[in-house]
């Protein structure tokens, strides 16, 4: 089977940047809930209320150690029946995603805010912050800035694992690509751009990501 | 003799039938096995300003600690201003305080840190400022005329606009003074002030608490390695060894007569005996 350029440049390319903005939406989408919530999970483990850190814990090892395609299904197909909600793809998709790289950023944060010095809680204390006021002064903003280049690269692991979505009906770019093969019976273009499309993009970000280390680094010192 | 002039003898400061601001009773602490505090009474005065002294695991900074909160006492009571610190009284029972209990009582206090503990990522304005808008409820102009002022009063005004990491160790320290100052307190922790800075820095710092102490009618504790700067400064000295407190007195008693032999030996190690010096 040779490779076809004229069917690469005027028909695969063009269906896939049609459909890239539903990756981009999909990965955005899913790393915004992965941030908030993954804080969320975060604080939650180490709450000094039990009965908050151990589900909290539990419940951050059971979606991390289960892979996050049967999660997606459980969310896409088994929610219908379960509670009568039945989810468009990109919302199943983003809140799946989400969901399962949040227990990963939850880990990300722990070690952001273990980092900060014990002398920096105890002064919060001594100026008699609220427990509220000492993290959002104090704490997070120390806690995060050295965790936003592993956040940067945990955006593009997600970002590559958007292909994930196809498999519940989400027409982001490999899903599109399946397509064009299964109209044209030409696997080889679509699939093969796709993975042309994600290097770019990943190696563009993963460039940003550097600059981005680089000049905290700078700053901080 | 009453208790009044028993507690009179103790201290240079004019007790004068005032109440204490701060008083531990019986209060021990235990880290696992190792008690660090073994059942310590101590009174500090309203404006009164107290040195302790002792070696190292003495428990002195333990002392600090447990009034900052930042430790929970194994047993004891604390009042600061008449009010129970680590306890709240229900139906006239003593029981364990919450955050909110803790909240309310120690913005009485302020504490100054071996390591400053700055916090590196405002500017020393602004670290001179977070507390009294978030936690005071002053309004930015309020708070920043008053950051100004007492970082003047420490000569570190001119640095207002700069990071903590292009600082020495002596001028964070005095931008940590300047930020527990705005706070208002009514007494002040100095949890070995000096330890961690370079000699040379280390008296502008002394200095900088000195001017502190004659000027203010704040009470003070003053953990220190200092001696001299201790006999010049306080009104009375204390001297803790394994957990207690073993003397105490005004300067000019201990560091020329010290009564026991453990305070004797630890003056020694500072070349200091007899006539003070």
């Amino acid at each position: 089977m040779a490779w076809d350029w004229n069917f690469t440049l005027n028909e695969v390319v063009p269906e896939l940047l049609n459909v890239i903005h539903v990756t981009i939406m999909a990965t955005l989408g899913a790393f915004a809930l992965a941030v908030v919530l993954g804080l969320v999970l975060a604080l939650g483990c180490r709450s000094n209320k039990k009965w908050i850190s151990w589900p909290t814990r539990g419940v951050v090892e059971f979606i991390r150690l289960t892979p996050p395609l049967v999660q997606l299904f459980f969310i896409f197909f088994v929610f219908p029946h379960l509670f009568g909600l039945t989810l468009k793809p990109m919302v199943a998709g983003i809140l799946g995603l989400g969901i399962h790289y949040s227990t990963y950023l939850s880990e990300v944060y722990r070690a952001g805010i273990e980092s900060v010095p014990k002398g920096q809680w105890e002064a919060a204390i001594a100026l008699n912050f609220s427990p509220l006021q000492k993290w959002k002064s104090v704490i997070l903003p120390q806690a995060i800035r050295p965790i936003i280049p592993v956040m940067g690269n945990y955006l593009i692991v997600l970002f590559k694992e958007t292909p994930l979505l196809a498999a519940i009906g989400l027409m982001e770019l490999l899903g599109q690509a399946k397509s064009i093969g299964s109209v044209t019976f030409r696997y080889l273009e679509p699939i093969t751009m796709v993975g042309i499309i994600f290097l770019i993009l990943s190696y563009t970000a993963s460039l940003l990501v550097k600059r981005l280390e680089w000049k905290l680094d700078l700053n901080g010192k | 003799m009453t208790e009044a002039t028993e507690a009179q003898d103790l201290t240079a400061f004019d007790i004068d039938g005032k109440e204490p601001i701060i008083k531990y009773r019986n209060v021990s602490k235990s880290f696992g096995d190792n008690e660090v505090l073994k059942g310590i009474d101590f009174d500090l005065y309203p404006g009164e300003r107290v040195a302790i002294i002792g070696p190292s695991g003495s428990g002195k900074t333990t002392l600090a600690r447990l009034l900052m909160t930042l430790e929970t006492p194994s047993e004891g009571t604390i009042e600061v201003d008449g009010r129970h610190l680590w306890h709240k009284e229900v139906n006239g029972k003593l029981v364990p305080a919450d955050e909110k209990h803790l909240h309310k009582i120690r913005g009485d206090i302020g504490m100054v840190f071996q390591h400053f503990n700055l916090f590196p990522h405002m500017s020393i304005l602004r670290n001179c400022i977070e507390a009294p808008i978030k936690v005071l409820g002053l309004s930015k102009k309020e708070a920043v005329e008053r950051a100004k002022k007492m970082l003047d009063k420490v000569g570190m005004l001119e640095k207002a606009d700069d990071y903590p990491a292009s600082l020495s160790g002596g001028q964070q320290q005095r931008v940590a003074i300047a930020r527990a100052l705005v706070m208002r307190p009514k007494v002040m922790l100095f949890d070995e002030p000096t330890s961690a800075l370079d000699p040379e820095t280390v008296g502008e710092v002394l200095n900088v608490i000195k001017d502190i102490a004659k000027q203010g009618d704040m009470s003070m504790m003053l953990i220190t390695h200092e001696m001299s700067f201790a006999r010049d400064v306080a009104d009375r000295v204390c001297f803790f060894d394994e957990g207690r407190i073993q003397e105490q007195g005004p300067p000019s008693k201990l560091f020329a007569h010290p009564e026991t032999e453990r305070l004797r030996d630890f003056l020694k190690s500072f070349h200091m005996n007899g006539n003070g010096e």
